[in-house]
């Protein structure tokens, strides 16, 4: 890597916590991000010629802070300086800085800057878009390319929940135990939010959307190393890790939807899905299960699995009987239903799921699994029909796409005997 | 004479790397291995798992506890270090636990899942 590239890659990993501290010193996000901006110019300048600072993120912030309050000094006819005592600890020397940074403060700064995106007014689109674009620092045309959606829709989006998350005000006091918790719940959810963007894009989406997960892993590896002891950021990285390390092997050639059973376990990310085991192994010790752990728990087992048959189902099974009882939800009633079609057979899972068609009777993946099973059953016609259902449900073109395929095979199959007839 | 050479960098550039970075790098550290190998001077390499996948056992008083995360006290020296092929976390604590019990006075045990692994090179 050249030494420019070094330093592009160092600016981004240091953004949360400069851009953190300095919103901490300037209680206004645009502030802030503009005295990142320039501390990075500065940066790009000095840092080739004199080599990186032991610490970026103490160097970018203690920059960052003096260029912006020149700033605010020009502009100080017109602009009221912050108070002091926000601005207070101005000290020259980087070194103390540096120490001040691991202090809890530091960690609370970081937390502050994600769950300020996190705002119960801000749709999860939105949430996404202002994670990204600040948190993150991806530019308004990746961001854009993500959403499918002109760069134009979102930059207003962007400033749309800028402006609502103006309105609402930074919350600056030092959170107590229970709101850091909340804030910390909260952040994981808008966090597993971008990496399902990125995850469920189809095939022709994956270019422009698997970033998405890339940076969801980054930020829930941020989180967890300014609070280790987490054991539900543990099983959320632990999640993200072993789902994402599938990515090569989730789509053929042609770009449809490989099942788990299917899939070449050698194009599996052994690297990842090591992390992803350890992080796990980790978590459990705490015992203080959480829905993350819970279903890191899960992936973990497939993971584990060197052919599918070797997957341990029973475990899975009590898995998802322990998520229901945390988390009461049909879709996960619904995923349930998977591993009691594998140890109990397809009438018992068909059993399982029909009582949640009142509450599922909208959602795709509801009939096409339904579908599923009365295939497995040999009730070929009700199959169809349910395949038919999921097909006209389904949100995206990937989704209809994973049901054409089991229908195909539907087809394929009946007209196999046919066939077989005519040869006669 | 046998040395282990120990490799810091910032972790949170390091795991930023896009996977085709990542294997560049890999590749270069390749061939320096490689050479290295061709000579009989390479002993054991290791790649470790990020520092968010440490736990550490720190022996103070009479009961060593573990907390999350890696060794952060810059009082101590890095003095050894084991390798132990084990099937959890727990039983890798349990083998720290017998260190810190035969080891005199405090002291402290980082461990740290391994990622990539040649034992000579291989």
């Amino acid at each position: 890597m050249t030494d420019i590239a070094w330093i592009h890659t160092a600016l981004s990993a240091a953004r949360p916590q400069a851009v953190a501290a300095l919103l901490r010193y300037f209680r206004d996000l645009d502030i802030a991000e503009e005295a990142f901006q320039e501390a990075c110019l500065r940066a790009l300048k000095s840092w080739p010629k004199n080599g990186p600072p032991r610490d970026p993120a103490a160097w970018l912030i203690f920059v960052g802070r003096n260029a912006a309050i020149d700033q605010v000094r020009k502009q100080s006819r017109t602009t009221a300086l912050p108070d002091d005592d926000k601005i207070s600890d101005l000290d020259d020397a980087e070194a103390s800085m540096a120490e001040r940074l691991d202090g809890s403060d530091y960690r609370d700064d970081v937390l502050r800057l994600l769950f300020v995106c996190c705002h119960p007014d801000l749709p999860a689109t939105q949430q996404i878009a202002l994670a990204l674009r600040i948190v993150s620092g991806l530019s308004v045309a990746q961001i854009a390319r993500a959403f499918l959606v002109s760069e134009a829709a979102m930059e207003q989006r962007i400033t749309r929940a800028k402006a609502k998350v103006g309105r609402a005000g930074v919350p600056f006091e030092a959170p107590g135990a229970v709101e850091r918790s909340e804030r910390f719940a909260a952040v994981a959810a808008m966090i597993y939010l971008v990496f399902n963007e990125g995850y469920s894009a189809g095939a022709d989406e994956q270019p422009a959307r698997a970033p998405l997960c890339d940076e969801a892993i980054r930020l829930a590896r941020l989180l967890l190393r300014l609070f280790p002891a987490e054991p539900e950021m543990m099983g959320l990285l632990a999640l993200m890790l072993l789902q994402h390390a599938r990515r090569a092997a989730r789509f053929d050639a042609e770009g449809q939807v490989v099942l788990l059973e299917d899939q070449d376990r050698k194009l599996w990310n052994g690297k990842m899905i090591a992390e992803g085991l350890a992080l796990i192994d980790k978590a459990l010790r705490h015992r203080r299960p959480g829905p993350y752990q819970v279903q890191a728990a899960i992936a973990a087992l497939h993971a584990r699995a060197q052919r599918p048959e070797d997957t341990d189902w029973a475990e899975i099974d009590i898995l998802y009987a322990t998520l229901e009882v945390m988390q009461p939800s049909p879709v996960i009633t619904l995923n349930r239903s998977v591993s009691t079609a594998k140890l109990r057979g397809p009438q018992a899972a068909l059993d399982m799921i029909e009582p949640l068609a009142p509450k599922l009777g909208g959602y795709f993946n509801f009939h096409g699994v339904r579908g599923a099973y009365l295939l497995q059953l040999d009730r070929k016609a009700e199959a169809r029909e349910a395949f038919d259902r999921a097909i006209a449900l389904a949100r995206t073109p990937a989704e209809a796409a994973h049901i054409r395929m089991h229908l195909d095979r539907l087809i394929a199959d009946s007209a196999a005997p046919k066939r077989a007839a005519a040869q006669k | 004479m046998l040395y282990t050479i120990l490799c810091y960098n910032e972790e949170a550039v390091t795991t930023a790397w896009t996977k085709e970075e990542d294997d560049a790098v890999m590749a270069r550290l390749g061939k320096v291995q490689e050479e290295l190998r061709q000579q009989g001077k390479l002993g054991p390499v290791a790649r470790l798992l990020p520092t968010t996948a440490a736990t550490t056992l720190r022996k103070s008083g009479d009961q060593p506890v573990v907390i999350d995360g890696p060794f952060a006290e810059t009082k101590e020296q890095l003095l050894g270090f084991y390798m132990v092929d084990v099937g959890s976390l727990d039983e890798a604590l349990d083998i720290a636990r017998d260190l810190a019990t035969a080891n005199p006075g405090v002291g402290s045990y980082e461990i740290r899942p391994v990622s990539i692994f040649f034992q000579n090179g291989t």
